[in-house]
């Protein structure tokens, strides 16, 4: 699968405030990209766009597998974000969010594989608790692996340290290895530690 | 494909659900709205009777009361927790919108097969025809939860939610509810199938017609 | 330049109606005075109707092009539509309370059908009020116009044959087809509902035009 994402001339304005502005390039799969600029710079709002959950005002976001391009109503079986606009379901167990989630995405996954996720994220022994009791921390952890679980191509991670302690924020630095290596990266954050696991660099000030 | 997607359908079914039977918001909305309306018309009347036009209309206005006060809560509260967009990720508008449709079916089914028994009971309503009565009240669930279920949508997005749900169901509800209450007369009345054919008919095809609609327009509210 | 003569044009028009259906005999002399009203209250329900088809075909339009100016002519639309659907039922209600003595009742169905029309559009309008983002404004109550529709047609054409209608029948025209308007009614009916089409194109365009005008200005900014 030769993956890529191009993003040609893109725009984004909300009413008078463009957010923006004629923002161009392309990456491929293995490989990784940071994005990051201050408050407000728009690097959600760019997440989004190259999730295809909204829509461009000029421009387009390409993700192609060769030389097709994939439709944006598909684009969502090849990426999955992590975000802190997106939330899991707080009434329902950690088992169960991963069966869920897991059946919309058609992916089987046993118990024996449910239970590594969870470890691999750190959650072994809270599996059976509800969302609601987790803490902010053990939330992000299980965003981590429910977007993991379709073993997506794409992976995108709109602040991936937010809530995570050093631990934490040790399991996400092995995701990440693993994931630019073996598919498609794009970090959205200001931290220079997250940053430095990142091929390239774009900045949205200017 | 197409087992795929009942099963991820029947996944969205299962989760809400689930969750509604953890906390029962919605349910409970449900019920005790309908139910204390039932009981304000009955004490209100005290010895006084209803005709049977009046009856009928009664349970209609109950069941769509109460349906405006809970059924936009299948999407609104998708996107007040934040999982709407998870959702978005991971699965078809289609799969989405067809649990939800079911979902709301369901919890109107429920509504009526607690509400009739005692409807019939503190109104001392006499159904000469219950078959028929209880199938046009199937038939006027399917429908209400057909029209509303899209709405319930478009309301999520929106932010004044509840008054605008019963705003914007109000216009495309009439004829169903023009059509359930001219049935529901016919059962109660004793004229049978032959009298509330015309109703049955215009139930059915409002049905059809909004869950076509709401299949084909969800896409663009869900996404938009 | 040539603008500016159709509008005299117009303007001289609806005068000219205005004055003739007053100065001529009533149009039906069963009712009597009163029956004038038909000269603006037909007019004015034809174009709510109008106005609706026209805000459904924009926003349709819109949902494949995501273009500004079709939300922007389908929204117009439908506030000119709103307009002169409150015109037509606050007339029809004077005529109702002239004729059968009751400002309102349910079992007329063209009251039904014009009333269904207000909800529809005050709907709309709320929706619209309701969502904070301007494209998300668009494509919600785009699909709400949509979905309204099917609505329209029962309470059109289906509702009147399952009632007794109270509506003077065959008013414009009868089973045969023929128009049952005679002498002078029949010239000033056709004039008024020609004129007050125009107006409504003509208000529509201006609207788009002032739009695409502050869409212009807001570009140099």
């Amino acid at each position: 699968m030769a993956l890529s994402l191009t993003v040609e001339k893109l725009n984004k304005s909300f009413g008078v405030r463009k957010v923006i502005r004629e923002l161009s390039f392309t990456i491929s799969a293995p490989g990784s990209l940071g994005i990051t600029g201050r408050n407000g710079s728009g690097k959600t709002t760019l997440m989004k766009m190259l999730s295809q959950l909204i829509p461009p005002t000029g421009g387009r976001v390409a993700i192609r597998d060769g030389d097709t391009e994939i439709a944006s109503a598909d684009c969502f079986n090849y990426l999955k974000m992590i975000s802190p606009e997106m939330a899991l379901y707080e009434m329902l167990t950690g088992y169960e969010n991963l069966k869920f989630f897991s059946t919309l995405a058609g992916v089987r996954l046993n118990q024996i594989e449910q239970d590594s996720l969870l470890e691999r994220v750190g959650l072994s022994t809270r599996g059976d608790d509800l969302v609601a009791a987790y803490s902010s921390g053990m939330k992000q952890r299980l965003k981590y692996a429910v977007a993991l679980l379709a073993k997506p191509a794409i992976l995108l991670l709109d602040e991936p340290t937010s809530n995570l302690d050093d631990a934490g924020k040790a399991i996400v630095r092995e995701i990440i290895s693993k994931q630019k290596s073996e598919g498609m990266l794009i970090i959205a954050t200001n931290e220079a530690e997250d940053l430095k696991q990142v091929e390239h660099v774009i900045r949205l000030d200017n | 494909m197409s087992s795929g997607w009942t099963t991820k359908a029947l996944a969205v079914l299962a989760k809400d659900i689930r969750t509604e039977l953890r906390t029962r918001y919605s349910l409970n909305a449900l019920f005790m709205f309908a139910f204390t309306t039932l009981v304000v018309v009955s004490f209100s009347l005290g010895q006084l009777s209803l005709g049977v036009q009046v009856l009928s209309a009664l349970y209609w206005i109950i069941i769509f009361f109460a349906s405006m006060s809970a059924l936009s809560g299948v999407f609104v509260k998708e996107e007040d927790a934040k999982t709407a967009q998870t959702l978005r990720l991971f699965a078809r508008p289609s799969v989405i919108y067809a649990g939800k449709l079911i979902y709301n079916i369901l919890l109107l089914t429920i509504l009526c097969a607690l509400l009739t028994p005692l409807y019939v009971a503190f109104m001392n309503v006499t159904v000469p025809d219950w078959p028929l009565f209880l199938v046009v009240i199937l038939l006027g669930i399917i429908g209400l939860s057909g029209a509303t279920t899209i709405i319930g949508a478009i309301v999520a997005k929106a932010n004044v939610r509840g008054a605008l749900f019963a705003v914007l169901s109000f216009p495309v509800l009439l004829p169903l509810l023009v059509a359930a209450i001219g049935g529901t007369d016919a059962a109660l009345v004793g004229t049978g199938w032959a009298g509330a054919e015309n109703h049955i008919k215009l139930l059915v095809a409002y049905a059809v017609i909004m869950i076509t609609a709401s299949a084909v327009l969800f896409d663009f509210v869900w996404n938009g | 330049m040539v603008r500016k003569y159709l509008q005299i044009g117009l303007f001289v028009l609806i005068a000219g109606v205005i004055y003739f259906s007053f100065t001529t005999p009533a149009p039906q002399q069963i009712i009597g005075e009163a029956s004038r009203i038909f000269y603006y209250h037909i007019p004015m329900a034809w174009l709510t109707v109008v106005a609706y088809a026209i805000n459904l075909i924009y926003a349709i339009r819109f949902l494949k092009t995501r273009s500004e100016l079709d939300d922007f002519r389908s929204h117009w639309s439908a506030e000119l539509g709103t307009m002169f659907c409150v015109l037509a039922t606050i007339s029809g209600s004077l005529f109702a309370k002239v004729t059968w003595g009751v400002y309102w009742t349910w079992s007329e169905p063209r009251m039904l059908s014009i009333f269904i029309l207000l909800l529809i559009y005050g709907a709309y309008l709320s929706l619209r009020a309701a969502i904070p983002t301007p494209e998300r404004k668009g494509i919600i109550s785009a699909t709400y116009s949509i979905f309204a529709f099917p609505t329209v047609p029962f309470f059109i054409f289906i509702m009147p044959r399952m009632m007794q209608s109270l509506h003077p029948a065959d008013s414009v025209v009868d089973k045969n087809l023929h128009f049952t308007m005679g002498g002078t009614v029949l010239p000033i009916f056709l004039v008024s509902l020609f004129s007050f089409t125009v107006l409504y194109f003509w208000l529509l365009g201006l609207g788009i035009r002032l739009h695409k005008v502050q869409l212009a200005r807001f570009e140099e900014a």
